[in-house]
């Protein structure tokens, strides 16, 4: 009797990760703190919920746009975070750093609930000035002894995964009641960042 | 089995496989030498130097994304040029202008695929010498200054040919459109990092 292939080719899967997950620490550079230097890189991102529902929320919009957009925000947010980042490592000072970033939650979860479609070059605008508030504020935030090349990986990283997880919530919009529901989001994203916005300016 | 049910199966098979390497053990990459001789050294070198790693990937990326003959002439082209420049590096030294090397490329080569052009094979070609001259200069010289074997050099080389066949295969063979752009927007994640490191680099 031949044997169906898919549960062989599984339990051959499972075992090469098995091995994987089991290696010895590998040992071999002269460097120091990369793994502390990426986990918190990786967590830093998912420590603040402004942050997190900012970023979700240009996935969400992003699936809303639908195509390029779906991809092209995305792709804008983290570049121009890191221009954000860059700045702020270089010493460029910017102004009202924690009300921008409640601004973006506030505006860009305003666009998901009312489905705002500006054009494409707009909306990446949009976004990208976004970023470098977020950027600036966490892109520089590395504790003594880490890898600053690490951290800044795992904090990409981790914004492209929030971004990620928006979109994949976002394309319930090719359903009519997941249409209602994305707009709902939207503004409970809205909601949080009016929250935040008045917490900054208080 | 109806499509819907064997893409359902082929996702259960790579569960198990996904869920262990979420749990990995504690990688603590911070000793001299493997003990297995230079030449693993050299290996082991390039693949725990994620500021050569990332614009190899990168450049990989790059011809990869241009068709077979693209990828292939990154193949040959890097890890050649990488081998000379690092021999270059382990005789002469290291020159002062390497701290910034490692982030502008990343920046260049994310931003090139990212942008996802059709590029001339003559800028292909070009861009992989340049690549593999100066980051091969940069090892040769960390090689030379830990009096570390030449054969170190070997490793590395032979490292940059592995991942480059290995990553501009993988995107050689992409087929689907959104897998494309899942290899743009590694780009751009390459390129971000890229543009931090710099500010680390400034910031000193």
């Amino acid at each position: 009797m031949k044997r169906d292939p898919e549960p062989q080719a599984a339990v051959r899967a499972s075992l090469a990760a098995l091995l994987v997950a089991a290696t010895l620490p590998a040992l071999a550079h002269v460097q120091q703190g990369q793994a502390a230097g990426f986990a918190t890189g990786l967590l830093h991102p998912v420590s603040g919920l402004d942050h997190v529902v900012a970023m979700v929320a240009v996935g969400l919009w992003g699936a809303q746009l639908g195509t390029p957009a779906i991809w092209l925000l995305p792709v804008t947010f983290p570049l121009v975070m890191a221009f954000g980042g860059f700045l702020g490592l270089v010493g460029v000072p910017l102004p009202g750093v924690e009300v921008g970033i409640a601004l973006s939650a506030l505006l860009l979860g305003l666009a998901v609930a009312f489905e705002w479609r500006p054009p494409l070059w707009s909306a990446a605008v949009l976004v990208g000035f976004f970023a470098i508030f977020h950027g600036h504020a966490h892109g520089t935030e590395l504790p003594p002894g880490q890898s600053g090349l690490y951290y800044s990986l795992g904090f990409v990283v981790a914004t492209g995964c929030l971004h990620a997880i928006g979109i994949a919530t976002g394309l319930v919009h090719r359903w009519p009641s997941g249409r209602l529901a994305l707009r709902a989001t939207g503004g409970l994203v809205a909601a949080a960042g009016l929250y935040f916005l008045v917490g900054a300016v208080a | 089995m109806n499509a819907r049910s064997r893409r359902a199966h082929r996702l259960l098979r790579w569960l198990p496989s996904v869920g262990l390497a979420l749990w990995p053990a504690l990688a603590s990459a911070h000793l001299v030498t493997t003990g297995l001789g230079p030449f693993y050294d050299g290996i082991s070198h390039f693949f725990l130097s994620l500021d050569d790693v990332l614009p190899v990937l990168a450049m990989a990326a790059l011809g990869g994304l241009q068709g077979a003959a693209g990828g292939r002439r990154v193949l040959f082209a890097l890890p050649l040029a990488w081998a000379a420049g690092s021999l270059a590096g382990w005789m002469a030294g290291g020159p002062a202008f390497t701290q910034f090397v490692p982030a502008l490329s990343a920046i260049v080569l994310g931003l090139l695929v990212a942008a996802d052009r059709r590029l001339a094979p003559a800028v292909l070609l070009g861009l992989s010498v340049a690549l593999g001259l100066l980051h091969g200069w940069m090892n040769g010289a960390v090689i030379a200054a830990t009096n570390r074997g030449a054969l170190a050099l070997a490793g590395i080389a032979c490292s940059t040919f592995v991942a480059v066949a290995l990553a501009a295969a993988a995107v050689v063979a992409l087929r689907a459109p959104w897998m494309r752009v899942a290899a743009r927007v590694a780009g751009s994640w390459i390129a971000a990092v890229g543009l931090l490191l710099l500010g680390w680099s400034l910031r000193g």
